[in-house]
């Protein structure tokens, strides 16, 4: 190794100072020191618009997207759906004059191919294990049967709380129409009752997690839907 | 003082002055975001568009920005690019974007970047900061890919999410949770610091015989 390779290995920080002299000790008006973050922030400001208007229709896609699948996967047999919005505790379709949207909780009433309605689709979310779990399920509201569940986020541990969406048999007890509030049982220690959910072994905390998210999302939703769905304005 | 080539400038980075690896800087990307192959290198290109715009724009604007606002003006600079790295991995990526959550915005204050634009950007012709930068950026993604690599193989049994193993492998779960990141980190450091060692003793060996 030569005498020079030697020389950069102990040198981490670069005193490369050659190019630009010292700064010369001339104290700078306030007026543009000022100014020159004003520019600089303004200039930022605008390139961020510009991107933020080309990449929020793709943005808003995705999420359009990933919504109708789950709710889909939770209604079985929905050809489409609609949002509902809780106005004035009601549910409506419409927003009152010049609301904001994402200020208002909702649902998603799926219909069928001959637009009765197959079931109505809420998300939620709680604190799991690791993070927030946040669960999508199908209500039947005509007879309180569930229809489906899928976890749309959750940091739950690999290879344990992550089984409440991995384990087949788990999610497919939600599909099986069990009766509604669900109780979380041991596998195998069941007696029989209807709404039973086994709970997985080594992930009770996750897998009680998305049984009480669906129990407390069916005490909140539940008076609500009974009071009744209003009828689409027909086109 | 001696004066460096541009390719010096492009070859430290990567590996002599690996951001990560020897300057420890960014660890904490480096441990979050690493559990997989595929996170590690969103991670890595999200850092290393932002470090390399930044350190061409602050380069090219050097001698407009007054000493007494440098560090805010850089941070201004580093905070508009990491905006649109997020909005544009939202846009295109966004399954990369949900795994890798809230440490985009975080690549803001990873000294790595603002230790190179005060470091060089701001005092070397953009050329050279982007040499700079692109060496700096691949060293980071080396030594990013290296932990979530490691980290992949031995927590899922997949690299690149293709299985290495058969069904009997039994993940080491341990290794994509946020301590078998301290674990890696740990051991990578340990063979990089044993490596500097046997260089050192080495061509201490080579100046006593020549001596």
């Amino acid at each position: 190794m030569s005498q020079e390779d030697m020389d950069m290995d102990i040198r981490v920080e670069d005193p490369e100072q050659t190019e630009t002299p010292e700064l010369q000790e001339k104290p700078v008006s306030t007026l543009r020191l000022v100014a020159t973050l004003t520019i600089a922030g303004a200039l930022a400001g605008l390139l961020l618009v510009m991107v933020n208007q080309h990449t929020k229709p793709l943005i808003d896609a995705y999420k359009a997207e990933q919504l109708k699948i789950a709710v889909y996967e939770v209604l079985p047999g929905t050809e489409r759906y609609s949002t509902y919005y809780l106005v004035d505790e009601a549910l409506s379709i419409s927003l009152p004059e010049g609301a904001k949207e994402s200020e208002y909780k909702r649902i998603y009433v799926g219909f069928d191919t001959s637009d009765q309605i197959v079931g109505v689709a809420i998300s939620r979310g709680e604190s799991g294990y690791q993070d927030i779990v946040q669960v999508m399920f199908g209500l039947d509201p005509s007879n309180g049967q569930l229809k489906g569940m899928k976890v749309l986020e959750s940091k739950e541990t690999p290879g344990l709380g992550d089984k409440i969406f991995k384990e087949k048999w788990f999610v497919d007890q939600f599909f099986a129409n069990p009766d509604t509030p669900l109780i979380a049982v041991k596998p195998g220690a069941g007696k029989g009752q209807p709404g039973e959910i086994d709970t997985i072994t080594g992930a009770t905390i996750s897998s009680k997690v998305v049984i009480d998210i669906i129990n407390h999302g069916l005490e909140e939703w539940q008076p609500i839907i009974e009071r009744g769905i209003p009828e689409e304005s027909s086109p | 003082m001696r004066k460096t080539t541009p390719s010096h400038d492009f070859i430290r980075g990567i590996w002599k002055e690996n951001p990560v690896l020897i300057q420890m800087l960014g660890l904490c990307p480096a441990l979050a975001v690493t559990n997989t192959v595929k996170n590690a290198l969103a991670m890595s290109a999200a850092t290393f568009f932002v470090i390399c715009c930044s350190s061409v724009l602050i380069s090219t604007c050097k001698n407009f920005i007054p000493k007494e606002v440098r560090i805010s003006s850089y941070i201004l600079v580093i905070a508009t690019f990491v905006t649109l790295a997020d909005m544009l991995l939202q846009a295109y990526a966004p399954v990369q974007h949900k795994a890798l959550g809230a440490f985009i915005a975080l690549i803001v204050v990873n000294c790595m970047i603002l230790g190179r634009q005060e470091a060089f950007s701001s005092k070397n012709n953009v050329f050279r900061s982007l040499l700079d930068a692109i060496g700096t950026g691949i060293g980071f993604t080396i030594a990013l890919v290296m932990m979530g690599g490691f980290r992949e193989i031995l927590g899922v049994g997949t690299f690149f999410d293709i299985p290495l193993f058969g069904p009997n492998f039994e993940p080491w779960v341990i290794m994509v949770l946020p301590a078998g990141g301290f674990l890696t980190l740990g051991f990578i450091l340990l063979a990089m610091g044993y490596l500097e060692q046997r260089k050192k003793a080495k061509s201490e060996r080579a100046t006593e015989v020549s001596s």
